[in-house]
């Protein structure tokens, strides 16, 4: 005769509600570690999607991604040059918050090397890839934006024509795909007032200086756009992304590259490691602490539930060992319903976790493996637990019956 | 469903003491009780409150060991002091009946669950163990209420339930203390003549600590204890007759 399911069917109020609270507990758990891996696939998924062999970024930086890098888009023609590079484009990344129907709208701008990448690359759900140089992009749904829609970033305004999907950043904002040119142009946006005031300061500058004096026509182009200024730097890129020959030696091309003085050239490997160990480290280990944490929570709250529901039970333990019952029945009553609230908790939490995972801002990837291994922590979780309940079981003498 | 009688005592008690604490607060609370009491007989255990009864009573049940002395089942040495010479809770699963003020039984089983585990923890099937609960609950009239939890029965039905239990295993001795306490005198009677049947139908020794006078008639012969000693012993009916040792 089965004690456990006997005892779960006389009180199944008690039951469902602690296997509810264990569910809620263990589906916190499976969401931290969800969280975890979701922050880690966040985090790369850009440098994993983009498909580029090697990452070119500004001399002693750890660019794009961990720190700032600002590069001459001009390096990406240097880059060509290099034996054993097949291709080489512009990549830019920057983050802006702008408000768009009211409400604040956070993206990640990336630039995509018109009219070499088209962002065809980009898993599109819905609308198409890029086609003109200027005013698209393409949005991840979690932006909340849909095709067709225009949206005014800076001086001009860009329309979505296409949604993708599971494409945020390392912070979990959404991103945008524009061409570089555009992604420019939003991150270097001057008001007119700021503009109009720095050719007038140019200007003055140019006055005051010698060159200005013996050569006026200078002296009347810094009054123009900067653009018409031989002397200034167009607008720079955040890195030149390259991809390689077939057959090319890796190790070869950035050997090469690493020789130049005004670069750092890393791998995608290399990339990786940069935002595991910087940007994302200290988060995910938190986060892993906080797992165990609550690890450790889920197993004393299990063994104080167990230790209170034989408590419950001591009077019917004494009796069943004046019945002369062996330990085995004892054992069985308690280990079962550790089992019991430990599986349907699990198995609530599982299905809980499905339900509400994906309704988080953040991206929660509960992978196979972690399933398993929370699935056998619950079950030694079950098993601890309720040596608190035995140990009390076996100390109760058969005469306390009589008490 | 009779057990097979054996011709030896059911129990027998030789010199028992206990003493509970030591030195200051030592406290004798049974002293050189001998008994024997064979299969069939009902014997009624007597006496004022802390004289030692319940303690004599969960002696011979195996589950509270006296300081000294011997006890037997069916002929057999089972405890010699507090050194067991056998399994106790084998003994007491296979010998021994338990029934007590309270009918202490499981509140999340059935009627017909408290009886069939008794039979299970028994070493009996399942089935054969339910078929015999069934048995043993319509033997004692609470058939109808098989399928009633404790707290959905009377004091007198969770009684009969509580005895039916104790008759699962087919006991050679089975303890009793203070059955009826709890029920009117019209109940508490059933209840003794119940174990007087049972004592008879199913060759059972048992053993009743009472303080109900009123049903002495009922037994086969009553033990007296005041302060640990067995001070007197006499036949009420007279069916069966068995010495009585007490020093």
């Amino acid at each position: 005769m089965n004690l456990a399911v006997r005892d779960i069917r006389h009180n199944p109020g008690r039951f469902v509600l602690t296997t509810v609270g264990i569910g809620l507990l263990l589906m916190i758990v499976m969401g931290m570690g969800g969280i975890y891996r979701g922050l880690i696939a966040e985090a790369l998924l850009l440098v994993e999607s983009i498909d580029a062999d090697l990452w070119l970024v500004q001399g002693d930086t750890r660019g794009p991604f961990a720190e700032i890098s600002r590069i001459p888009a001009n390096l990406e023609d240097r880059a060509r040059a290099v034996p054993g590079v097949a291709s080489a484009r512009r990549f830019v990344s920057h983050t802006i918050q702008r408000e768009v129907r009211g409400r604040p709208l956070r993206m990640v701008v990336e630039g995509l090397s018109w009219p070499d990448d088209k962002g065809e690359w980009v898993p599109i759900v819905e609308g198409r890839a890029l086609r003109q140089a200027h005013y698209e992009f393409i949005a991840d749904k979690s932006l909340g934006l849909s095709v067709a829609e225009k949206v005014k970033l800076g001086k001009d305004a860009y329309e979505v024509v296409g949604l993708t999907t599971g494409m945020v950043g390392s912070g979990g904002d959404g991103m945008a795909f524009f061409t570089v040119g555009d992604a420019q142009a939003i991150q270097f946006n001057v008001p007119g007032e700021a503009a109009r005031l720095e050719r007038a300061a140019r200007f003055q500058r140019a006055q005051a200086d010698e060159t200005g004096r013996l050569q006026p026509l200078l002296v009347e182009r810094a009054r123009g756009p900067s653009g018409k200024l031989p002397s200034l730097s167009p607008p720079q890129v955040s890195a030149i992304l390259i991809n390689l020959a077939p057959g090319a030696s890796l190790d070869r091309v950035a050997a090469t590259i690493s020789g130049w003085p005004d670069v750092s050239v890393y791998s995608t490997q290399q990339q990786t490691d940069l935002l595991l160990s910087g940007m994302v480290d200290k988060a995910r280990r938190q986060l892993a602490l906080f797992r165990a944490l609550l690890i450790i929570i889920s197993a004393i709250i299990m063994a104080l539930i167990l230790y209170t529901l034989t408590m419950d039970k001591l009077h019917d333990i004494a009796m069943l060992k004046l019945l002369g019952a062996r330990n085995g029945v004892i054992l069985g009553l308690i280990v079962q319903q550790a089992l019991a609230i430990g599986v349907l908790g699990y198995a609530l939490a599982y299905f809980m976790g499905r339900w509400v995972f994906p309704k988080f801002p953040r991206l929660v990837v509960v992978e196979t493996a972690d399933l398993l291994s929370l699935g056998g922590i619950v079950l030694a979780i079950s098993l601890i637990a309720s040596v608190l309940g035995l140990w009390k079981a076996m100390q109760v003498q058969p005469n306390e019956v009589l008490s | 469903m009779n057990a097979a009688i054996s011709t030896a005592p059911a129990v027998e008690a030789f010199q028992l003491t206990k003493v509970y604490g030591s030195g200051n607060t030592e406290v004798v609370a049974m002293r050189d009780v001998s008994l024997s009491v064979a299969r069939g007989e009902v014997v009624a255990l007597l006496g004022p409150s802390g004289s030692g009864k319940t303690t004599l009573l969960t002696a011979l049940g195996l589950v509270n060991p006296p300081t000294s002395g011997r006890i037997a089942l069916d002929g057999v040495s089972v405890l010699d002091g507090q050194h067991a010479l056998a399994n106790l809770r084998t003994l007491r699963r296979q010998r021994l009946g338990f029934v007590f003020q309270k009918a202490n039984l499981i509140p999340f089983l059935t009627a017909l669950e408290n009886v069939q585990l008794a039979c299970e923890i028994n070493d009996t099937a399942p089935r054969p163990a339910r078929e015999r609960a069934m048995e043993l609950l319509e033997y004692l009239g609470v058939a109808d209420r098989a399928g009633n939890l404790p707290a959905m029965m009377s004091g007198g039905q969770q009684q009969r339930v509580a005895v039916a239990r104790a008759l699962a295993n087919n006991p050679s001795l089975i303890l009793a203390d203070e059955p009826t306490a709890a029920l009117d005198g019209r109940r508490g009677r059933q209840v003794m003549e119940l174990f007087r049947k049972v004592a008879h139908e199913q060759g059972a020794a048992v053993i009743v600590v009472t303080h109900d006078h009123r049903a002495l008639d009922v037994f086969d012969r009553t033990l007296e204890m005041e302060d640990g000693l067995l001070i007197a012993a006499g036949a009420t009916t007279g069916t069966q007759r068995n010495e009585t040792h007490s020093k």
